[in-house]
C-alpha cells in the first residue's frame, strides 16, 4: 500500500496515467516502443524538468488528425503551442516530427500523407520560434501503427505526428 | 543464387511430334475464348507424367494446378480416366477421353539423363479431332524442374487460348512478420504459385513496394534502411544495392520505364507535399514532371513509354490523372465517387488497373486509358495494390480481411469471377509480377 500511495502523490505519474486514459482503445492498444508509448527512462519517477519525460507527460508528445486531413486542429495547435514553448526553453535539444497516417489509405499515398502531417507540425512550431534548422520530419506512413485493431477507436489514434527528441542536452 | 533464363533452359528445347500417320480429319481447333464474361473452364485430362519416380507426377501436378488457377481449364479428376498411358509416344485411346468429356489430354514423360539431368516431354491432344496439338521435350537440372512445368503450362495455356501465358514468372512482394503494430517488412520474390520464396533484404529495416525491372534483373523498392525512407535499386544476381538518385528528401512510389532505363518516383517537397520525378539511369539526370501543390504519387508508364498515369490530389480528393511522360497534357481520367490510387497500366496498353476507397470497401478496378468502362473486379474491408500478370489478363494484390492478423496475396481473373488466394510463406503485401522473357 505504501508503494501505491508513493506512486499517486507523484503528480507526473497521475498525469501519464490520465494521458493514457484519454487516448486509450478499448481494444488492443501494444505500445510500439518507448517513444510511442511516452516513456522515458525512469518511468514511475520524477519528471524532471528538460527531460523527454518531462515533454512527453507534462506537454504532450503527439497530435491527432482527422481522417485523410493534415489540417492542425484546434486541440493539436494547443499542444503544439505547449510543445514550442518547451523547445524554446530547452534549445540544445534536435527534434525529429514522425507522421503517421492510419490504415484505412493506400500505401503509397499514406507514405504521403504522413509527410505532410508531420510537415505540417513542424510548421506549427516554426510559427511558434522554434528554430526550423533544429527539426527533421520522416513518414511511415500505415506502417507503424500504435493502436492495432480494425476500427475507428484506432485509426484516430494512428493518425497522428509524434515530436522525438533526439540529441539531448539538458 | 543464379537467375536461369528461358532462353537457357529451352535451349535444349526440342519439339516432338507424333509422326505415327495421325489421320484425322481437318476439325476446328479446341480453342479457350478468354473474352468471354461466363467462361465454362475448358475440361482437360491432364495425366500424371511417366517417370521411374515421383518426379513425373510433380511435373503434371503443377501443370495441373496452374491451369486449374487461371480460371479457364477444369482438370478432371484423375479416378475418371478410363485409359491408363503407358506409351506416352503412341497416340491415345481418343474415344476413353471423350466418353469422359476430356476436350483436352496431356501426357508426358519424365526420365533422367546420364548426366543428371532431368528430360521432360509433353504432348497436348485435342480429343474431339483425335490430333496432337502440340508437343515438346525439355532438359533442365533438378533445381529447374518446376521451371519446365510452369514452361509447359504456359505452352499449353498459349496453344489453347491464344493468349502468352504468365506461369513461368516470378513476384516480388514483401514479406511481413511478426505482430502488427512492429511488423517485419522484408523484401522476399518467389515463383508465381507460390514456391520457391526467398528473402532479398534481412528485414532490419522496411521495405516497401518493390518493382521489376522489364530485364526481370533488377527490382526498384522503397526502404528505410538510411533513416530517411529512398527508393533503391537491387541487382538480383549479384545483390548488389544502390540508392537511386540524390535527392533531398523521401523518395517513394518508384517504378521502371518500359525500357527499363528510367526509374519515376514521387519526391516530397519541403511543405509536405510530393510532385513525380524521372530519372534516367545512365546520365542520372532528373526531370521534374508535376509541380502542383498537392500529393502527387504512384506513376505508371504505359507499355509503349509516350504517357504516364498516377494519383494526385490536387483536385481535393485523390483522383487517377494521365500526362504525356514529358509532364504536358495533365488529365483527370477518374470521375467516379470515391478515392482512387495506386493506378498501374496494363502490359496491353489497353486497361488501367486501381485501388478504390468508396463505401467503407476497398476495391480493385480497371477502367479504360480514358476513364471509361470502370469495372470493379473485387471488394473488401482493405485491399490494395494491383499488379498484372504479363498477359494483362489476372491481376495480383493484397488483401487484409477485417480482424484478420496480417495481409495475403490473391489472384483476380478481369472477369472479376475467378478469385484466388496465392501462398506464401508469412503475411504478404505489394506483390509485383514480374515480365515474361522472351
Amino acid at each position: 500500500m505504501r508503494r501505491i500511495a508513493a506512486l499517486t502523490r507523484n503528480p507526473a505519474v497521475l498525469a501519464l496515467v490520465m494521458a493514457l486514459a484519454v487516448t486509450g482503445c478499448a481494444s488492443k492498444k501494444i505500445p510500439n516502443s518507448a517513444a510511442d508509448i511516452g516513456l522515458g527512462a525512469g518511468a514511475g519517477g520524477s519528471a524532471r524538468p528538460g527531460t523527454q519525460q518531462d515533454f512527453t507527460v507534462n506537454v504532450g508528445d503527439r497530435i491527432f488528425f482527422d481522417t485523410d486531413s493534415s489540417v492542425v486542429r484546434a486541440d493539436a495547435q494547443q499542444i503544439l503551442a505547449r510543445q514550442a514553448q518547451w523547445l524554446n526553453q530547452y534549445p540544445s535539444y534536435s527534434i525529429t516530427i514522425e507522421g503517421h497516417a492510419d490504415e484505412r489509405g493506400t500505401r503509397e499515398y499514406n507514405i504521403a500523407l504522413g509527410a505532410r502531417r508531420a510537415a505540417a507540425a513542424r510548421d506549427y512550431l516554426v510559427s511558434r520560434g522554434v528554430a526550423g534548422n533544429r527539426l527533421k520530419t520522416i513518414s511511415y506512413g500505415k506502417e507503424r501503427p500504435v493502436a492495432v485493431c480494425d476500427d475507428i477507436s484506432c485509426w484516430s489514434q494512428n493518425r497522428r505526428a509524434v515530436t522525438l527528441l533526439g540529441g539531448a542536452g539538458s | 543464387m543464379k537467375f536461369t533464363f528461358k532462353a537457357f533452359l529451352l535451349a535444349a528445347a526440342v519439339a516432338v511430334s507424333f509422326s505415327a500417320g495421325m489421320t484425322a480429319p481437318a476439325r476446328a481447333v479446341l480453342e479457350v475464348d478468354v473474352n468471354k464474361g461466363v467462361v465454362e473452364p475448358l475440361p482437360i485430362a491432364i495425366t500424371d507424367f511417366l517417370s521411374a519416380d515421383g518426379l513425373g507426377a510433380e511435373i503434371s501436378g503443377i501443370v495441373s494446378a496452374n491451369l486449374q488457377r487461371s480460371g479457364l481449364f477444369a482438370p478432371i479428376e484423375k479416378a475418371a480416366f478410363i485409359e491408363k498411358i503407358s506409351n506416352p509416344d503412341a497416340a491415345p485411346r481418343f474415344e476413353d477421353w471423350k466418353v469422359i468429356n476430356a476436350q483436352a489430354l496431356v501426357t508426358g514423360r519424365v526420365t533422367r539423363e546420364a548426366d543428371g539431368r532431368v528430360r521432360a516431354e509433353y504432348r497436348l491432344w485435342d480429343t474431339f479431332a483425335g490430333q496432337q496439338l502440340a508437343g515438346e521435350q525439355f532438359f533442365a537440372s533438378q533445381a529447374n524442374v518446376r521451371r519446365v512445368a510452369h514452361i509447359i503450362s504456359d505452352a499449353i495455356y498459349e496453344r489453347l487460348t491464344g493468349e502468352r501465358g504468365y506461369f513461368d514468372t516470378r513476384i516480388v512482394f514483401i514479406d511481413e512478420s511478426g505482430p502488427r503494430n512492429q511488423r517485419m517488412k522484408r523484401l522476399a520474390i518467389m515463383d508465381q504459385d507460390g514456391a520457391n520464396a526467398r528473402f532479398l533484404s534481412d528485414g532490419r529495416s522496411i521495405a516497401l513496394t518493390p518493382r521489376f525491372s522489364p530485364s526481370r534483373q533488377e527490382i526498384t523498392y522503397m526502404s528505410y534502411e538510411g533513416g530517411q525512407p529512398q527508393v533503391y535499386l537491387l541487382q538480383l544476381e549479384t545483390g548488389q544495392r544502390e540508392l537511386v538518385g540524390n535527392f533531398p528528401g523521401m523518395t517513394f512510389a518508384p517504378r521502371f520505364s518500359p525500357d527499363g532505363q528510367k526509374v519515376i518516383m514521387s519526391l516530397l517537397r519541403d511543405d509536405g507535399n510530393s510532385n513525380i520525378y524521372v530519372l534516367d539511369l545512365r546520365s542520372r539526370a532528373t526531370t521534374r514532371l508535376t509541380s502542383s501543390n498537392a500529393i502527387d504519387t504512384s506513376p505508371s508508364y504505359s507499355p509503349d513509354g509516350s504517357q504516364i498515369v498516377f494519383t494526385s490530389d490536387r483536385g481535393g480528393r485523390t483522383q487517377i490523372y494521365v500526362m504525356n511522360s514529358d509532364g504536358s497534357n495533365q488529365r483527370r481520367i477518374s470521375f467516379g465517387d470515391g478515392t482512387y490510387s495506386t493506378p498501374v497500366w496494363s502490359p496491353r496498353g489497353d486497361l488501367i488497373a486501381f485501388t478504390k476507397q468508396t463505401g467503407g470497401e476497398f476495391q480493385i478496378g480497371v477502367m479504360r486509358t480514358d476513364g471509361s468502362g470502370e469495372r470493379i473486379l473485387s471488394s473488401g474491408f482493405s485491399q490494395e495494390g494491383p499488379t498484372w500478370a504479363p498477359n494483362g489478363r489476372v491481376l495480383m494484390f493484397f488483401r487484409q480481411a477485417a480482424g484478420a492478423p496480417g495481409p495475403q496475396l490473391y489472384s483476380v481473373d478481369l472477369t472479376g469471377r475467378n478469385e484466388q488466394p496465392i501462398s506464401s510463406p508469412n503475411f504478404a503485401s505489394d506483390p509485383a509480377w514480374s515480365p515474361l522473357l522472351d
